[in-house]
């Protein structure tokens, strides 16, 4: 992925060029673009809209700067989403900020193009310097599929390219076509009926031995079949489950042994002080955990990248429509709703491909229920700590069961959740406009290694950038709360009581009493609002300051399972199943719905059915006991 | 002439018409945009495994899945086999 060399002079002489990608989705459009760019790539927003503006730049052979915007795939300039109206305006100069590119490389699935040439026609209509890349050549080659061309380029007055953005020099030609100077704007009939002119260039140009790939037909007949295809859909997500918490587990046991050398390295380094009980209990202790959970989320984000990458995702959306629409949801909230699994952040970001308004905002509200990684570390903590390690009927873990039993509440509360705002929806009579589906369900395609490594190592960076940031700020601010003002000589109980968390801790319990928190919970859920795992440590450093003990973390369980109340415990659970405890996620919310309203109204509801779980398990484990 | 959605499986057939609900039908525009036009070939490959719905629709080189109620806007003639 190196440009190749040039001379200093040579990058001055010629003056940068703006390209922008256009094409359909599903055209390898993403693919070309990591293609050409690599890693230069900057990922942001638009401004003032939830839609992904991707930039990046390549240096051409002649030494001349290239800078390609990746605008979100269309299927026409007439835009029925959020995503469609950039392209749109981007494409006929319209944009506020975004300045109209020097040239349109307008991508188009080789293996498609009566879906796909329409869309070239539209915008060739537009008159703007434009170039055709007939992305996925080879798949259409090994198809039999032959394209004349010369006899496209010269009937739609534009110069054609075939690019293999999977492939290492697949885009050769693109690169050298850029470079030359730009080809004079086309000449667009206006009149011209769009479907009757794609099939006379189809019939003319293009040469089809069958209309589908033998092997989407054969996989698509066991794939989407009532029966196999749900029972494949329910085998891949046990798959994804098992791998996700077993196969994580050595790599996260190996950060976790890494951080406590690292902290007691640290400790014996430091001079004793509060400089080395803040970098040993607050950030080594707090942040150090959360680092722990890298692996888990690498790996669900790689499970669902290769399922995206290889055109499954659509089709588990075609299989769960129905049962979602039922629910007040669509079948496009699986892939959003799957990804909440690992994170709510990139879950509720990627229901920007949700169309429906409606949709989108029911999918939103109910991704925080989806049980996150980050509860893990409190749901695996407390389960440990209470959960009898026993089989049930000599089969099953009685400690998996639970959590199999809290990811269930999850999923359960949360349809029931959408499905109460869908009757809203009725009673109010916000549902006389029709939920659209149409969905495009792409060939299969073996997913490429490259772009698989792009995606997750974009997601990844987003995971760390959040450590780096909220948790870490938030764990300093809590070591500081539980410190200060320190106790004065003479005071008889633990240092924390006399600090300000202490203070803050026992103040709560009056509110909190009723569902069993003790003041150190009440103490950890402060801080745990920056994210859920930040409740762990938290714990840690609360017990660990009070206790007045080195290795933290590692004694937390024993110590407990010793002092809490069963009851006390499974209340915890079950607030930890609804409770907003992410900052982070609301912030998105916020962002992504632009409205302060909806982020109050999901952290207000979230908060309150949380306090009700609560005080139900509470009271009836309770009394049982 | 029948809906889309009353078309057996693996059936060719050929789009005579799609039609709107009301003047503005955002879902009618689309699925031109999509190329439901008539004229075009047609043929349904799937059904959703609840209720038959979604209704998973080859048109040329394309499968675009849709719900009965937005498939039930393609009037289409069955190919006399």
């Amino acid at each position: 992925m190196s440009a190749p060399a040039t001379s200093f002079s040579a990058v001055v002489a010629a003056a940068p060029l703006s390209i922008a990608l256009v094409g359909n989705p599903n055209c390898g459009k993403t693919a070309l673009f990591n293609r050409l760019t690599g890693s230069r790539q900057k990922v942001a927003n638009y401004a003032g809209v939830t839609v992904e503006r991707k930039e990046g730049r390549f240096l051409a052979p002649s030494g001349r700067l290239v800078r390609v915007l990746d605008l979100p795939g269309a299927y026409s300039l007439n835009a029925t989403s959020a995503d469609e109206a950039i392209t749109r305006d981007v494409c006929l100069g319209l944009h506020a900020v975004e300045a109209r590119p020097d040239l349109m490389v307008c991508v188009a699935d080789a293996t498609n193009l009566r879906l796909h040439l329409r869309f070239v026609l539209e915008l060739i209509r537009i008159g703007r310097p434009m170039v055709l890349a007939l992305n996925m050549s080879d798949a259409a080659a090994r198809r039999g599929i032959l394209i004349d061309r010369d006899k496209l380029s010269r009937q739609l007055g534009i110069p054609i390219v075939s690019t293999v953005a999977v492939q290492r020099n697949g885009v050769r030609d693109l690169i050298a076509q850029l470079d030359r100077a730009p080809p004079p704007p086309p000449i667009g009939q206006h009149d011209a009926n769009l479907h009757a002119e794609v099939r006379r260039l189809l019939a003319d140009c293009v040469t089809m031995p069958r209309h589908t790939a033998a092997i989407d037909d054969a996989l698509d007949r066991v794939v989407l079949h009532p029966v196999w295809g749900l029972a494949i859909l329910a085998l891949l997500m046990f798959v994804m489950f098992q791998a996700v918490f077993t196969g994580a587990r050595p790599f996260m046991d190996g950060i976790s042994n890494g951080m406590q050398v690292f902290g007691t390295w640290l400790g014996a380094t430091l001079p004793d002080g509060p400089l080395r009980s803040l970098v040993q209990d607050g950030i080594v202790a707090g942040a150090g955990t959360v680092i722990t959970f890298l692996p888990q989320i690498l790996l669900l984000f790689l499970f669902i990248l290769v399922l995206e990458e290889s055109g499954y995702l659509p089709r588990a959306a075609f299989l769960l429509d129905r049962l979602m629409v039922g629910a007040g949801l669509t079948g496009r909230s699986f892939i959003p709703l799957l990804s909440s699994f690992a994170c709510a952040i990139p879950g509720i970001m990627a229901t920007r491909t949700i169309q429906d308004r409606r949709d989108r905002l029911a999918t939103i509200l109910v991704a925080p229920l989806m049980t996150c990684s980050a509860r893990l570390p409190v749901y695996t903590l407390l389960i440990a700590a209470f959960i009898a390690d026993r089989k049930v009927w000599g089969l099953f873990s009685l400690q998996g069961l639970v959590l199999f039993a809290l990811y269930a509440a999850g999923i359960v509360s949360a349809l029931a959740v959408s499905f109460a705002m869908k009757l809203w929806r009725h009673r109010r009579g916000h549902e006389v406009e029709e939920h659209a589906l149409l969905l495009e369900l792409p060939s299969y395609r073996i997913p490429h290694v490259f772009d698989v490594a792009i995606g997750l190592w974009e997601r990844s960076w987003i995971f760390l950038r959040r450590v780096g940031t909220v948790i870490l700020s938030l764990t300093v601010v809590l070591w500081f709360l539980s410190s200060f003002p320190a106790a004065p000589a003479g005071f008889t109980g633990p240092a924390i009581d006399y600090s300000l968390a202490g203070r803050i801790g026992h103040a709560m319990q009056y509110v909190f009493a009723p569902i069993g928190f003790n003041w150190q919970i009440c103490v950890a859920l402060i801080p745990g609002l920056a994210a859920r795992e930040v409740a762990v440590s938290s714990l840690a450093t609360v017990y660990a300051l009070s206790a007045n003990t080195e290795q933290a973390a590692t004694q937390l369980q024993p110590l407990i399972a010793a002092q809490w109340p069963l009851a006390t415990a499974l209340s915890l659970l079950a607030w930890y199943v609804f409770a907003p405890q992410c900052l982070s996620t609301l912030a998105v919310i916020r962002r992504e719905t632009n409205s302060v309203r909806t982020m109050a109204i999901a952290a207000g509801y979230l908060f309150a059915l949380a306090y009700l779980a609560s005080l139900v398990t509470y009271q009836i484990a309770h009394a049982l006991a | 002439m029948h809906q889309l959605t009353d078309l057996p499986r693996n059936t060719n057939a050929t789009i005579s018409e799609v039609v709107a609900h009301g003047d503005h039908d955002p879902i009618a525009v689309r699925l031109a945009e999509l190329g439901f036009v008539q004229g075009e070939p047609v043929r349904v490959v799937a059904k959703g495994p609840v209720g038959g719905d979604p209704v998973l629709v080859q048109i040329g080189y394309t499968r675009f899945a849709l719900r009965r109620s937005e498939a039930a806007r393609v009037m289409v003639s069955a190919e006399t086999a």
